[in-house]
C-alpha cells in the first residue's frame, strides 16, 4: 500500500502540473508536484525501513491486467522486496530534493509547470521500474524513463543542441531497448513466463536448455545475459553505447543530477542485480559484462581528464563510476554493485547540483577554462563539491571509499582473467577519477578569475532552495557509506536483501573478498590521493604542465578530446551510410518499384491502342476470334479438368 | 435469431446508405444543401456507431465462432447465400470502422467546401462497403464488398484530392483491383471444389497441397496489394497524399486492414500448408517492408508521405504476425492492426490540422509550433510515441507479441522485423522535432492557432482509445482470445493432418 501510494504520487502530481499548469500557474504546479513528491518519500522511506528493519514482509501487490495473449501474461504489479524497496526510498529521496533545488534553479525559466510535469513524470516512470514484477513492466519503466529523458533533454526545445542531444539519446537508448525486448521474448520462450517468482523457481529446469542462433547452439542462459546486458548497455551508457550521456548534458542541471547521474542510468545495474539468480548460471555472458564495465570505467575516465565544460566531466565520470559498478555485477557481486549505485547516487547527484549552482552563480557559465577564484564568494557551494569529489575519489570515510574499494575487492577475489582484467582497469580509473575530480575543483574555484568582469560581479551564493538539497546530499554523501557498508555488503547481507537477490551456491564473492591481501584494499585509496596530489601539482603549483604535455602528445591529447573519436566514427560508419542509403532507397522507389506497374500501365495503353485496329466491325473477324476462344477454354478444361 | 435479437449486422451495414439516401433527397441552396448533408452524414455515423456497441457489449468473448449470424439464402442451386456473421477476428475491425467514420465526418466538417453532399455521400457508402466487408460469411458476398470499398475511395481521392489527384486515383484503381481479379479466379476455383461460398465451409474443406499454392497465390496477388507489402505499396504514398485528410484517415485506419484481415480469415485457415510453405517468403518480404520502408520514410520531405511509409513498416509487422501461427504472434498481429488504425488515423489527422491552416505538407515549412499550439504538441507527442510503440501506448502491445510470437520462429525474424523499435523512432522524432520544436521563425506561423474544440472533439477519442488500449489492452485481446486460439489450433491440426497424409502415401 506504502508502495502504491509511492509510485502513483508522482504520476498524479505529473498530470496536475503537467494537464492544468496553465489554469493553476507555476507556483501551484510546483506546491503539487512537490508535495506529491514528498508524499512519495515519506511513504517509499516507510516502505523500506518496515522491510528492513520492521516487520513487514516481502510481497506483491497486483495492481490489474495489463497484456495477456495465449500464455503469455503480464500484470500491472508492484513488488516489495529489499531490491525494490531499497531503489524507491532512494528515488524518491533524491527526486524530492532534485524537485525542490529546482524551484530555485528553474525559477528564470518561462515554463516552470512543464519542467515539473515531466520530472515527476520521470520519478513515476523510473518507480515504475523498479517496483515491477515482471519484465514487461520493467520494460515499461524502462521506455518511460527513456521517454522523460527525452522530454528533459530537449527541455530548452528552441536550442537545436538541445534537441539533437535529445533525439540521439532516445534513438541510441532504443539500440539497447531492442536487445532486451529480444530477451524477454527468449525468456518467455524457455520459461513460457516472464514474471520474476515464475523465472526464477524454473532456473534449475532449464539451465542446460539451448537456443540456436547464428548456427551453433548456445547455452539459453548465456544468449539471455547478453540480450539483457545489451539493453543495459544502452540505458546506462556503456562502451560503444554511451555516446548519448556526455550530449545528455544539453538539458537543464537538476534533470542531469536526477535522470544521469542518480537514477535512469543505473537502471541497467538494477537489472542485472534483479536477473541476478539467472545470471549467475550465465558466466560467459557475466564475463562479457565485467570486461565491457572495465574498459567503460577505464575509457570514460581518460576522455574525463581532458574535457573543458564542467558537466561534461561529470558525465564521464558517471559513465565510469556505471562501468564500476558493472565490473562488481559482472563478477557475481551483484550487493557490491548495489552498494555502490546507492552511494553513487548521492555523491554524484551532490556534484551536479554543486555544478548547476557554480553554473547559476556564473551566469549559465559551463566553461571551466572560464571559471576560477570564486571559492570565497560561494563557500557553501564549494565545500559541498569538496564533500561530493572526496566521495567520488573514495578517501574514507566518504561514501565510495566503502562501495569503490568493495568493487577492487570484488574484482580481484573473483581470480577470473576478466575479473583482474576489471581490476586493474579500475584501479587506473581510481587514479583518474581522483585527477579529473581535482582538476575540477581546482579549475573551477581557484586561481586567478577568468571570467570577465561582469560575471565575477554577480557571482552569488546560490538561495536556500538550492543549498538545502545540497546540505541533505552532501550529508548522505558522507553517511551512506559507513552506516550502510556492514549491511549491504557484509557477511551478514543475507538479513538486508532478503531472498531479493539470489546467487547460486557455487557464488561465495562476498566471502572471498574478506580474503583479498591488504595491499588490493588499500590500493584504490592510495591511488586515489596520488590522483589528488598529481592534479594539485598540475593546476595549483605548477599551472604549465597540463599545456605543455598536451603540445608535447597531441595525438594523445587530441583523441582524449575528441572522446576518443566515437561520435565521428558513428557518423561515418551509421549515420552517414544510413541517411545515404534512404535517399538512394527512396530514388529506387520511385524509379523501380514505382516504375515496374507504371510501366505495366503504359504498356495495356499502347497495347490497347493498336488493339482498337482490331475493332474492324467485320461480323467474320469477330466469329472467328470467338472461335479461337472457345477452343482455348474447351482446351483449358480438358487440360486442367 | 442473434444474440441481438434483430439482424444487426446487416443493420449496421446498411443504415450508412439510408443516411446516404436522405442526403439525395434534400435540395435548395448550395449552402443548406451542404450543411444539411454534414449534419445527416454525422448523425447517421453516430447512430451506427452506438449500434455497433451492441456487439461490444452482447459479444460472447468466450465463444471463438461465429456469431449474430444471419443467413438468408440466396443462390441455393449455386450454394451461395446472403451470410454475415461476426467472429472475435472481425468484430473490432466493424466497431474500428464505425468508430473512424464518425471522426472522418467530423475531421472534413470545414476542409471539404465543394460539393459536400456528394463527398458525404461518399464517406457514408464507403461505411456500408467497409462493415459489410468485415461481416460477410460468404464469399462471394465479400468479394462484392471488398471489391466495392473501391468506388467511394477512389471518387474520395480522385474528386477530393490534392492536385495529382487523378494519377493517385486511378493508380489506386487499377493497382488494388488488379489484384482482386486473381482472387476472383481463386474463389471460382474453391467454388467448383467446395460447391459453395459460404466461408465456414470453405474454411474446413480440405484443398490439395497443390492447389492450395495456386490458391494462395492468387490470394496473395490481392491482399499483398492492399497490405500493402514490399514491393506492391508504390500507390499507397501517392493515394495518401493527394486523398484529402479523412480520405487519408480511412485508408490508413481500416482499408489497409483489409488485406491483413484477408490473409487471416483466407490464407491462413482455408490453405494452411501453402501458408506454411509460403511463409519464409512471406517474412521475408515483411523484413524488407520494415526496414527498406522505415529507411524511405527518413528520407521524405512530405509529412503524409512519411507516415504513409511509416504505414507500410508497420503492415510489415502484421504480415509477420500472421504468418508465425502461433497465439502470440497472431494476437499481436491483430493488435497492431487496430492500434495502428487508431494510431495512424490520428497522425493523418494531426498532419491534417496543420495543413488546414497553412497549406502545405512540407516538413521544413514548419518549426517552433509548440509555442503557439501546445496542445496539439501534446497530442502529437502521444501518437508519435505510440507510433514508435512506447509501452504503456496502444502501439506498444502488438509490436511487442509479433516479437514473442517471431521469436518463436527465429532470433533474426524477431530482431530484424522489430528494427521498426530503431528506425520509427529515427523518422518519428525526425518529424516531430523539425515540425514541433525548433523555434518559431516563419511570418505565417507566428499567428497560427492552437486545436479548435471540433478538432479536440475529434482527437479526445483517439486519445483516449490509444491510452486505453496501451494501458488495459485485455479489455480488447479478450475478443480475439478464444477465436485465435481455435485458429491456431485448425491451422496446427490441420497442417499434422497433411503430414500424416503424406506420412500414408509414402
Amino acid at each position: 500500500m506504502l508502495l502504491a501510494v509511492a509510485v502513483l504520487a508522482p504520476l498524479f502530481g505529473s498530470m496536475i502540473a503537467g494537464l492544468l499548469g496553465r489554469a493553476i500557474g507555476d507556483r501551484a504546479a510546483q506546491a503539487v508536484t512537490i508535495l506529491c513528491m514528498l508524499l512519495a518519500s515519506v511513504c517509499g522511506v516507510s516502505a523500506f525501513v518496515s522491510l528492513v528493519y520492521g516487520s513487514a514482509t516481502p510481497g506483491v501487490v497486483v495492481l490489474g491486467e495489463w497484456v495477456s495473449a495465449g500464455e503469455f501474461h503480464a500484470n500491472w504489479a508492484l513488488r516489495y522486496d529489499t531490491l525494490s524497496a531499497v531503489m524507491v526510498a532512494m528515488v524518491t529521496c533524491v527526486a524530492t530534493l532534485i524537485h525542490i533545488y529546482s524551484i530555485g534553479y528553474m525559477s528564470h525559466d518561462k515554463s516552470i509547470a512543464r519542467f515539473f510535469s515531466y520530472l515527476s513524470l520521470f520519478t513515476f516512470a523510473m518507480l515504475a521500474l523498479v517496483t515491477a514484477d515482471n519484465l514487461l513492466q520493467l520494460f515499461f519503466g524502462w521506455e518511460g524513463v527513456g521517454l522523460a529523458s527525452y522530454l528533459l533533454i530537449g527541455f530548452w526545445y528552441d536550442r537545436p543542441a538541445a534537441r539533437a542531444a535529445a533525439m540521439k539519446a532516445f534513438v541510441v537508448n532504443r539500440i539497447g531497448d531492442l536487445g532486451f525486448a529480444a530477451g524477454i521474448a527468449l525468456i518467455f520462450f524457455i520459461f513460457g513466463s516472464i514474471e520474476f517468482s515464475t523465472i526464477f523457481a524454473g532456473l534449475s529446469q532449464h539451465v542446460n536448455d539451448v537456443y540456436h542462433v547464428l548456427g551453433t547452439d548456445f547455452r539459453a542462459y548465456e544468449v539471455i545475459g547478453i540480450l539483457l546486458f545489451i539493453g543495459a548497455m544502452g540505458k546506462s551508457a556503456q562502451l560503444g553505447l554511451h555516446v548519448w550521456l556526455p550530449d545528455a548534458m544539453e538539458g537543464p542541471t537538476p534533470v542531469s543530477a536526477l535522470i544521469h547521474a542518480a537514477t535512469m542510468v543505473t537502471a541497467g545495474v538494477f537489472l542485472m542485480s534483479r536477473m541476478s539468480p539467472l545470471l549467475d548460471f550465465a558466466p560467459g555472458a557475466m564475463h562479457f559484462v565485467t570486461f565491457m564495465g572495465a574498459s567503460t570505467a577505464l575509457f570514460a575516465a581518460t576522455v574525463a581528464c581532458t574535457q573543458n565544460d564542467i558537466k561534461r566531466v561529470i558525465a564521464y565520470s558517471t559513465c565510469s563510476q556505471l562501468g564500476y559498478m558493472f565490473v562488481a555485477a559482472g563478477v557475481g557481486a551483484y550487493q557490491v554493485s548495489m552498494f555502490h549505485l546507492l552511494t553513487h547516487a548521492f555523491f554524484k547527484a551532490l556534484l551536479f547540483l554543486g555544478a548547476g549552482s557554480v553554473i547559476h552563480a556564473m551566469s549559465n557559465e559551463q566553461d571551466m577554462r572560464k571559471m576560477g577564484g570564486i571559492w570565497k564568494m560561494i563557500p557553501l557551494t564549494y565545500v559541498a563539491m569538496w564533500i561530493g569529489n572526496l566521495a567520488l575519489a573514495g578517501v574514507p570515510p566518504f561514501a565510495g571509499y566503502f562501495s569503490k574499494d568493495a568493487i577492487l575487492e570484488a574484482a580481484w577475489a573473483s581470480h577470473s582473467l576478466v575479473g583482474h582484467y576489471g581490476f586493474w582497469c579500475c584501479l587506473i580509473a581510481a587514479f583518474l577519477t581522483a585527477f579529473y575530480s581535482w582538476r575540477l575543483l581546482i579549475m573551477t574555484f581557484h586561481g586567478a578569475p577568468r571570467a570577465d568582469h561582469h560575471t565575477m560581479e554577480h557571482v552569488h551564493e546560490s538561495p536556500w532552495a538550492m543549498t538545502v538539497p545540497l546540505i541533505l546530499l552532501a550529508a548522505g554523501a558522507v553517511l551512506t557509506g559507513f552506516s550502510f557498508a556492514d549491511q549491504i555488503i557484509g557477511e551478514d547481507w543475507h538479513a538486508f536483501w532478503g531472498d531479493a537477490i539470489g546467487v547460486a551456491a557455487s557464488n561465495h564473492i562476498l566471502a572471498d573478498m574478506a580474503a583479498v591481501p591488504a595491499v588490493v584494499s588499500m590500493a584504490p585509496t592510495v591511488l586515489g590521493l596520488l590522483g589528488i596530489a598529481t592534479a594539485y601539482a598540475f593546476y595549483m603549483v605548477w599551472p604549465a604542465i597540463p599545456g605543455r604535455l598536451a603540445a608535447s602528445l597531441p595525438g594523445l591529447y587530441r583523441f582524449l578530446l575528441n572522446k576518443w573519436y566515437f561520435d565521428e566514427l558513428y557518423d561515418a560508419t551509421i549515420v552517414q551510410p544510413a541517411s545515404r542509403l534512404a535517399r538512394r532507397l527512396w530514388r529506387i522507389d520511385g524509379e523501380v518499384i514505382d516504375g515496374m506497374p507504371n510501366g505495366v500501365a503504359r504498356l495495356t495503353a499502347d497495347g490497347s491502342s493498336q488493339i482498337v485496329k482490331l475493332q474492324t466491325g467485320s461480323i467474320a473477324n469477330y466469329a472467328f476470334a470467338m472461335l479461337i476462344g472457345v477452343v482455348a477454354l474447351v482446351s483449358l478444361y480438358l487440360i486442367v479438368g | 435469431m442473434n444474440q441481438a435479437g434483430f439482424p444487426i449486422l446487416t443493420l449496421l451495414t446498411f443504415l450508412p446508405l439510408v443516411g446516404g439516401a436522405i442526403i439525395l433527397t434534400v435540395r435548395g441552396e448550395e449552402a443548406i444543401v451542404a450543411s444539411n448533408a454534414r449534419w445527416t452524414a454525422l448523425w447517421t455515423s453516430l447512430v451506427v456507431f452506438a449500434l455497433s456497441l451492441i456487439l461490444w457489449v452482447k459479444f460472447d468473448s468466450s465463444n471463438g465462432g461465429f456469431q449474430f449470424v444471419e443467413s438468408v439464402s440466396w443462390l441455393p442451386q449455386a450454394g451461395i447465400s446472403y451470410k454475415m456473421g461476426v467472429d472475435g477476428i472481425s468484430v473490432l475491425f466493424v466497431l474500428l470502422s464505425t468508430a473512424l467514420t464518425p471522426i472522418c465526418i467530423l475531421a472534413s466538417w470545414e476542409s471539404i467546401t465543394t460539393r459536400v453532399r456528394e463527398y458525404m455521400l461518399a464517406f457514408l457508402v464507403l461505411e456500408t462497403m467497409m462493415v459489410g466487408m468485415f461481416c460477410a460469411l460468404d464469399f462471394l458476398v465479400f468479394y462484392m464488398f471488398f471489391e466495392a470499398v473501391l468506388i467511394p475511395m477512389y471518387l474520395i481521392i480522385g474528386i477530393w484530392g490534392g492536385p495529382r489527384r487523378v494519377y493517385a486515383a486511378v493508380k489506386f484503381f487499377l493497382y488494388t483491383l488488379a489484384g482482386s481479379l486473381l482472387m476472383l479466379l481463386a474463389l471460382l476455383f474453391m467454388w467448383n471444389t467446395a460447391h459453395t461460398t459460404d466461408i465456414e465451409v470453405l474454411m474446413h474443406t480440405a484443398f490439395s497441397p497443390h492447389m492450395q499454392t495456386w490458391l494462395f497465390l492468387a490470394f496473395f496477388a490481392s491482399f499483398a496489394v492492399k497490405v500493402p507489402m514490399w514491393p506492391f505499396h508504390t500507390w499507397l504514398p501517392d493515394a495518401h497524399v493527394e486523398a484529402p485528410t479523412a480520405g487519408s484517415v480511412i485508408l490508413a485506419g481500416v482499408l489497409l486492414k483489409m488485406g491483413a484481415y484477408g490473409f487471416l480469415r483466407f490464407s491462413v485457415p482455408m490453405l494452411p500448408d501453402a501458408a506454411v510453405y509460403f511463409a519464409p517468403f512471406i517474412y521475408t518480404l515483411s523484413v524488407v517492408a520494415v526496414i527498406y520502408t522505415s529507411l524511405v520514410a527518413l528520407a521524405q520531405t512530405d509529412m503524409k508521405k512519411l507516415i504513409a511509409y511509416s504505414s507500410v513498416a508497420h503492415m510489415g509487422v502484421v504480415t509477420i504476425g500472421i504468418f508465425t501461427f502461433n497465439v502470440q504472434g497472431v494476437s499481436g498481429a491483430l493488435f497492431q492492426m487496430l492500434s495502428h488504425g487508431v494510431v495512424s488515423a490520428a497522425l493523418f489527422l494531426c498532419v491534417g490540422v496543420v495543413y488546414d491552416r497553412i497549406h502545405t505538407r512540407e516538413i521544413l515549412r514548419y518549426g517552433g509550433l509548440v509555442d503557439r499550439m501546445p496542445a496539439y504538441a501534446l497530442t502529437f507527442m502521444l501518437f508519435t510515441m505510440a507510433s514508435i510503440g512506447l509501452p504503456g501506448t496502444a502501439g506498444f502491445v502488438g509490436e511487442f507479441l509479433v516479437l514473442v510470437g517471431a521469436f518463436k520462429i527465429s532470433l533474426w525474424l524477431s530482431v530484424l522485423g522489430s528494427a521498426g523499435m530503431i528506425l520509427g523512432a529515427v523518422y518519428m522524432l525526425y518529424l516531430y522535432r523539425r515540425v514541433v520544436f525548433g523555434k518559431l521563425e516563419k511570418l505565417d506561423l507566428k499567428g497560427i492557432l492552437d486545436l479548435s474544440p471540433r478538432e479536440i472533439a475529434i482527437f479526445a477519442p483517439l486519445v483516449a482509445l490509444t491510452l486505453w488500449m496501451g494501458i488495459y489492452p485485455s479489455s480488447f485481446t479478450g475478443f480475439f482470445d478464444a477465436a485465435v486460439g481455435q485458429m491456431v489450433e485448425h491451422h496446427q491440426a490441420a497442417i499434422a493432418a497433411t503430414s500424416k497424409l503424406a506420412g500414408v502415401m509414402r
